[in-house]
């Protein structure tokens, strides 16, 4: 039995019968109201299996009301902007409660393209617990250049040996996640700088979690360029080098126990 | 020596405004501890100034006034940095009730609370359990929910 579509946000008879893995996009949400409605209208386009959970993080503007007006997403409403970091784990803690099988993570601002959230999937399927839609690995034509490039040089460099595989892209905000590190997300997903991406690796490795990497296309966002100011891009290695540092030698709690399939459906 | 009578007079009032404060409930015990340790340190200096000397010798400070100024400073600068702790974990603690917030209202939104959600599941978390006929934000029926809830106390 497939899961019965077109029937909103619910997906009841998933619930039930959870044959195929269930699939929970998540997407954070900061005051994108203005894209939102278009990356929705293509995640149902692209992947109408899934369910979309859309994490309001304290917008000011209208987001929390185009989610709303969307037929096919759910709305989780921070009542405070905790950053990505914290947005991811309440949705990481919806899917985990909620019984999900896997659970992606995708940018609101529309630059991830709903179409390769298949691609990341299929790298769960292939055994990855983490996969990430790496912006670097010869897809697109997304570029960074200077200091700020250096300092993501280093991140991949030394997260690579962490993860033991070549990960080319650490900060993208594209990530797939299966039971394992939905359970490991839902404890303990930092919301310091850099934590959502860099020291989420960093914990997933040292759970010993299998950490893979998938080419996507980057779009070109809707709003604003990223800065190439030299001193940003010295505070940003500065803050990548501390993060790196306080992840690699933190102490861990052991890792969670393996939820029961189907326990929570 | 009016000077240290002066030390002690305002070490007991610092005692008595932190007694207050405890009083009231304006301050926790925890918080209140180390000043109370500090006011009895500056008291015991006060009455018997003839200790900072030696400690100073042995400290290698020439001036022992300067061995007073550096230990208040060390002192400041710990509860700061306890206070940072603190905020952070208050600040944890904010964001997951925060998520919580956030996580119950949609499930109340759903209709998915309730006696309905599986037996299976903390009391702490309730979510979609059983299959509802009614989509939608409709609250399961308040008289079923009465019914069934025994049942969800046994395991």
């Amino acid at each position: 039995m497939r899961p019965v579509r077109g029937r909103g946000p619910l997906g009841w008879a998933a619930v039930t019968a959870p044959v195929h893995p269930r699939l929970l996009v998540v997407v954070p949400a900061w005051n994108e109201e203005a894209v939102l409605p278009q990356v929705l209208d293509e995640l149902t386009a692209h992947v109408p299996e899934a369910d979309v959970l859309v994490v309001n993080d304290g917008s000011t503007d209208g987001t929390a009301a185009a989610v709303r007006a969307h037929p096919g997403a759910m709305l989780l409403d921070l009542p405070l902007n905790l950053g990505v970091g914290g947005a991811m784990r309440a949705g990481f803690r919806f899917a985990q409660r909620h019984g999900y099988d896997r659970v992606v993570q995708l940018d609101a601002d529309g630059q991830h393209n709903p179409a390769d959230v298949a691609r990341v999937v299929a790298l769960l399927d292939e055994g990855a617990d983490v996969a990430i839609g790496a912006r670097f690995a010869g897809e697109g034509d997304y570029r960074v250049r200077g200091p700020r490039r250096w300092a993501m040089g280093l991140l991949s460099a030394v997260l690579s040996r962490t993860a033991a595989t070549r990960l080319t892209d650490t900060t993208s905000g594209f990530r797939g996640a299966n039971s394992r590190a939905i359970a490991l997300f839902a404890r303990d997903y930092p919301a310091e700088y850099l934590g959502d991406t860099v020291e989420s690796l960093v914990i997933a490795c040292r759970a010993g979690l299998r950490i893979r990497q998938v080419p996507v296309t980057m779009r070109v966002r809707a709003g604003g360029t990223p800065s190439h100011s030299p001193l940003k891009a010295a505070v940003f290695l500065g803050r990548a080098v501390l993060a790196l540092v306080v992840a690699l030698t933190r102490p861990m709690a052991p890792p969670p126990v393996p939820r029961p399939a189907g326990a929570a459906a | 020596m009016t000077g240290y009578a002066f030390a002690v007079g305002s070490c007991l009032a610092l005692v008595a405004f932190l007694l207050v404060l405890l009083r009231t409930r304006k301050l926790r015990e925890k918080y209140a501890v180390m000043w109370f340790v500090l006011a009895l340190g500056v008291s015991v200096l006060s009455l018997f100034p003839g200790v900072v000397g030696p400690l100073a010798r042995w400290a290698g400070v020439q001036t022992p006034v300067n061995l007073l100024f550096a230990a208040s400073l060390l002192v400041l600068l710990l509860v700061c940095i306890q206070l940072s702790a603190e905020i952070t974990a208050l600040e944890e603690e904010t964001r997951t009730l925060a998520e919580e917030v956030a996580l119950l209202r949609l499930d109340v939104e759903r209709g998915a609370i309730g006696p309905q959600a599986s037996a299976a599941q903390s009391s702490a978390a309730p979510s979609s359990g059983a299959p509802s006929s009614a989509p939608g934000p409709t609250a399961p029926d308040p008289a079923a929910q009465l019914d069934e809830a025994p049942q969800q106390q046994e395991p």
